[in-house]
């Protein structure tokens, strides 16, 4: 009698054929160069929502910065929609991210620009990453955001290359991103003595919620400035 | 093969719409006089067909400009002059029938002196058909090399070259309504038919545009002007009409318009060449589009790329109207070992209260930020463009409040602010 191993292949090919279930084929994604963990390692994956989410100095600028410097250093179109004008532009060049290639929205706190903002984005195409800060909205006017958008913006970007991230203090697409990631803050990093000591960096800690792997957790150790170099400012 | 245009009793406005109307024909056209105009059309065969054609084609564009007269072809520009001239509608004249096609001409339509005119009168000579039948050598003999000039003229023969000028196009038009107009859609509408005439134009010629001047003329006197300039040259009739209108949009006329002025600056058109492992990149004209209804929403100067400005002073930058897109692909390796932490600015930066204590603050309180401060490092002093009224000079600090936030704060004047939140 065959055995259960044996069988689940055809089972699957036998319910794909009568169902009609899609086969995902593997997704291209954007690789950001950081230590994410588990299934997130593999990069952000291209025409899928992708969450960051954390609270206030929990990495999740540091990520979307390293995001944009890896896309725009491949020659790639990028666009923040930034919810609350807090976007630094001078620290993003400074990360690495090539300015001839970014659009900004600043949307001076307006959710309805923002979203709208963000459709137009994407239905011009074009864009590797366009991402969506809402870090600044308040959680209140954030809930009120119906599902339905969000489903709406992945049939948007689904069969393009580009990438809708959300950044948020608590996640909020859901079950319509593909890879959800919560971050903290573990560690400021400050050195030197009492007297004359400076912020060396931080140390933050991604924790992927979706998919969940067997390591959903990594560290991200980041600066604040090269002192060698000077102050930037 | 010279094309001829004339257009009895036209009026002086009517002749720069002749020769713009000829030069998208061919860049070789003289003005003959008042109303007439010669090309030469040798080469339009191949992209209008037979001279029937081009005739009809120059016809039809003519109607479209209001301009209704003669069209003649010939083998030499002074037949399809005369033939223009004389002969009402559109005239085809083969090489060799010329005396047969001008014949019935009365001999006043040759440029005669008038001792020569008397002449000819005398010897009976009322037609062209008439003077071509002299001899050549009586001709000259009586009348000298001004009589010969002209018996050739009569026969068709004559062989001087067009004598094109420098016709400098022009990419403006000028539109006076009928009746006022209030309405954005009605303006739309005969603003689209000056983008098409002024783009068919730039196509003629081969050029593109990179920028547009609209001058609306209102009711009241006054004049409303937009001027549109283009990260990129094009000559997309559409694409520019999209621009117009949301720019109207943004910036409406406020009075009726009773006229309306269009230039286009011409520019070389763009080559572009698509590499074959370059990745996607937004369409120029898609992504001028995509940024005009965004400024719509989100009003001018917040929407478009940002450009770091060459000074010290934190948060400079500038914001551009459009990406200028990464040239080559300069980085392709991996990215700078090190990962720079982020920064999030609060705009404006919050006004504060901090308790100081030995020089440091130990406390703070802003909207949405307070807190003791468990660790800080400052202060970092900075100053700058001390010789103008935009001087400015602070002092910094990088604190950790001990509700875990990480953030900058500076005092100034002697006030504080929090500029923002590592993050």
């Amino acid at each position: 009698m065959a055995t259960a191993p044996a069988i689940l292949p055809k089972l699957s090919v036998t319910l794909s054929s009568v169902i009609g279930w899609r086969h995902e084929a593997e997704l291209e994604c954007l690789h950001p160069d950081l230590p994410l963990p588990g299934a997130a390692a593999g990069g952000f994956p291209r025409g899928r929502i992708t969450e960051i989410a954390g609270h206030a100095s929990s990495g999740r600028t540091t990520v979307l910065q390293r995001v944009l410097s890896a896309a725009t250093r491949r020659g790639e179109y990028c666009a923040v929609v930034d919810g609350g004008n807090a976007f630094d532009p001078v620290g993003a060049a400074g990360a690495g991210t090539e300015l001839d290639a970014l659009v900004w929205v600043r949307c001076s706190g307006n959710l309805e620009h923002a979203v709208k903002a963000t459709d137009l984005l994407i239905h011009g195409g074009g864009f590797g990453v366009v991402a969506l800060d809402l870090c600044d909205i308040p959680a209140r006017e954030l809930r009120k955001i119906p599902l339905s958008w969000w489903y709406r913006f992945r049939r948007a970007v689904e069969g393009t290359d580009t990438i809708l991230l959300l950044l948020e203090r608590e996640p909020m697409a859901k079950a319509c991103a593909s890879l959800i990631g919560e971050m903290r803050r573990e560690e400021a990093g400050f050195r030197g003595e009492r007297r004359v000591q400076w912020l060396a960096g931080a140390r933050f800690r991604f924790t992927a919620r979706k998919p969940v792997g067997r390591e959903p957790e990594a560290r991200l150790e980041s600066e604040a400035l090269d002192m060698s170099r000077g102050a930037e400012y | 093969m010279y094309a001829c245009i004339h257009i009895p009793k036209a009026e002086p406005s009517a002749q720069e719409v002749l020769v713009a109307m000829a030069s998208m024909f061919s860049p070789q056209v003289e003005e003959a006089g008042q109303g007439t105009v010669i090309v030469s059309i040798d080469g339009l065969q191949r992209l209008m067909g037979p001279p029937n054609q081009i005739a009809s084609e120059m016809a039809r564009r003519g109607a479209e400009r209001g301009l209704m007269g003669n069209i003649a072809i010939a083998a030499n520009p002074d037949t399809a002059v005369l033939a223009a001239r004389h002969l009402r509608g559109v005239t085809l004249i083969r090489e060799g029938e010329e005396r047969e096609r001008l014949g019935q001409l009365r001999i006043s339509v040759l440029p005669v002196e008038r001792e020569t005119a008397e002449v000819l009168e005398r010897w009976g000579i009322r037609t062209l058909g008439d003077f071509c039948a002299l001899p050549e050598a009586g001709v000259v003999e009586r009348l000298g090399a001004q009589g010969l000039a002209l018996w050739r003229l009569a026969r068709g023969q004559s062989t001087r070259p067009l004598r094109a000028g420098a016709v400098e196009t022009s990419y403006a038009e000028r539109m006076e309504l009928d009746h006022p107009v209030a309405l954005l859609e009605p303006l739309l509408f005969l603003i689209s038919r000056l983008l098409n005439e002024l783009c068919e134009r730039l196509k003629s010629q081969s050029r593109a545009t990179g920028e547009i001047r609209l001058t609306l003329e209102l009711e009241g006197g006054s004049e409303h002007t937009r001027i549109l300039q283009l990260p990129f040259a094009t000559r997309d009739a559409r694409a520019l009409l999209k621009l117009m209108q949301l720019d109207l949009e943004a910036h409406p006329a406020g009075d009726a318009v009773r006229a309306m002025r269009m230039e286009l600056a011409p520019v070389e058109p763009r080559i572009v060449q698509n590499g074959l492992y370059a990745p996607p990149a937004p369409e120029p004209e898609k992504l001028e589009l995509t940024l005009g209804k965004i400024r719509g929403l989100v009003g001018e100067g917040n929407a478009g790329s940002p450009e770091v400005l060459d000074t010290y002073k934190p948060d400079a930058w500038r914001m551009r109207a459009t990406p200028p897109g990464v040239q080559t692909l300069v980085h392709e390796e991996k990215a700078e070992s090190g990962v720079r932490m982020g920064f999030r600015y609060f705009r404006p930066a919050l006004a504060a209260r901090a308790d100081v204590r030995q020089g440091a603050p130990v406390r703070v309180a802003a909207a949405g930020v307070a807190g003791q401060v468990v660790e800080c490092s400052g202060p970092w002093r900075g100053s700058g463009e001390w010789w103008s009224p935009e001087q400015w000079e602070r002092e910094e600090w990088d604190v950790e409040l001990d509700n875990g936030g990480l953030y900058r704060l500076y005092s100034a004047g002697g006030r504080w602010f929090v500029e923002g939140s590592y993050d």
